[in-house]
Parts: structure tokens; sequence; C-alpha cells
């Protein structure tokens, strides 16, 4: 028993229901030949990153599923080829990690990539930080130096004005 | 002139140093790499689309087999660009 996961774009100018169809039909496919289906992604409406058939969006599921016979893949392929609703497909057989990912995505244990990245946005913030303080302690030297500039100017001005008093 | 405390370094200490590369796969324990998430395939392929070789981001060699076929499988599937610019 081995697992295996088809992904295909559906054209996404179909109908609703001819979309929710082509997933039936392949369902279907796949439960008369007496595979179990472990879960069906549909992950939806996506942007392609280049146009297929004049297409620059595309509907994806994916379908994952246990199979002993390996001879079907070949035909469940020759169906998905003749297919004109679909745009796309890929058929790939898991390993034992591929099957535990899914697992884990499924139970929403995929969260520590977020967690990784997360640590790199905070190491970004943390060069950030220094600098901000820096450029702080720049701008109190500034007005420390406004300051005692203001200071001598005022002392400069009180000694004028002493010696203009005592000219009179 | 200027107390000896702000001037430490003339030049920057950081520039001639090299930075310790390592697998992050090894590292973090990645053992599966999802050819149907594109973000993460992302910071292995360079502005043009093309895959960056282990030199620069020092995967070890098993992962980066692994990376490569996931990164042809998300092409395939529209997921990556076989080319572009300004992908980043």
């Amino acid at each position: 028993m081995r697992q295996y996961e088809v992904t295909f774009i559906v054209d996404p100018v179909l109908s609703d229901e001819e979309i929710k169809a082509t997933l039936e039909t392949y369902k279907d496919m796949l439960k008369n030949e007496g595979c179990e289906i472990v879960h069906i992604d549909e992950m939806g409406l996506r942007q392609l990153a280049y146009p297929i058939k004049r297409r620059n969006s595309g509907v994806y599921y994916c379908i994952e599923f246990k199979l002993d016979a390996l001879a079907f893949i070949d035909k469940l392929e020759l169906s998905l080829r003749r297919d004109e609703r679909v745009m796309r497909f890929l058929t790939v057989s898991l390993d034992k990690y591929g099957v535990k990912y899914n697992e884990d995505k499924r139970n929403g244990l995929i969260g520590k990539k977020k967690k990784e990245e997360d640590k790199k946005e905070d190491g970004e913030t943390k060069s950030s930080r220094p600098a901000k303080a820096k450029k702080a302690t720049d701008e109190k030297e500034v007005l420390k130096k406004v300051v005692a500039a203001k200071e001598t100017l005022a002392a400069v001005s009180d000694d004028s004005a002493s010696a203009e008093q005592e000219e009179e | 002139m200027a107390s000896r405390d702000d001037i430490k370094f003339l030049s920057n200490p950081t520039i001639g140093q090299k930075r310790d590369k390592y697998c992050r796969f090894k590292r973090f324990g990645i053992k599966y790499i999802d050819y149907k998430d594109p973000d993460f395939l992302l910071q292995f392929v360079n502005e043009q689309g093309k895959l960056l070789p282990r030199r620069i981001t020092g995967n070890s060699l098993k992962y980066q087999r692994k990376i490569a076929s996931s990164v042809k499988r998300a092409r395939h599937l529209a997921m990556l660009p076989y080319l572009t610019d300004q992908l980043k």
C-alpha cells in the first residue's frame, strides 16, 4: 500500500458546478478502483506564475490516496490528459516523511516554519533597533550642542551689554 | 580631538569575517520539502527564478537534490515561474 498525491489545475472559466463535477469524477474513479482517499485539499483559485492555455489563474485541487495497483496510475493520468477541463496535473508518490508532513499540515502543526520566519524578522528588527538608538543619541548630542551654543551666545551678549553699561 | 572611546574601529570588523553556512534542513530537522508551498521555495531561487547553488544556500547534497526536484514540480504546476525578471 503506497500513498500517492495527485494535484491538478481545473480551468477557471467553467462554472462552479462543472469544476466540482471534475473533482467528483476523479474521486469516483479512485473510489471505484478501491482506493482509500485520505484527504482532498481544495486550494481554490490561484494566480498562475505563467499563462497556461491563455489562462492566468486556475482552480487547484489535491487528492491524497492510498493504492495497491500501480497500473491504475497510468489509467488515471491518461484520463486526466484527455480531460479538457484539466489544464495541468502532477502525480507524486509520497515517502514516509511526505505522509507525515501532510498529516501535520492537516492538524495545523506546520507552524514551525512560521516561527523560523518570525525569528528572522526579529533579527532584522534587532539590527534596526540599535540604529534607531544611535539616531536618538545623535539627536540628543545635537540638542546639547545647540543649547551650549545658545548659552555661549547669551553669555557674550550679556558681556557686551555689561560693557556698554560700563561705558555709559 | 575625540576621546579614545569613540574611535574603536577604523574599519568595520565584521566585513572580513566568514559567516558559517549550514544546512537548515539538517539543523531544524525538516525532512520533507513541499512542492505546493511556493513561498518557502522562493528562498532557494534567485530573482530570475533560477535555482541557487549549494555554495550559496549551504544545503547538504541530499536536501539540495530534494529542493531541486520540488522547485521543478512547482514550476510544472505554475506555482513558480520558469523564467522571469524581478521575482523578489
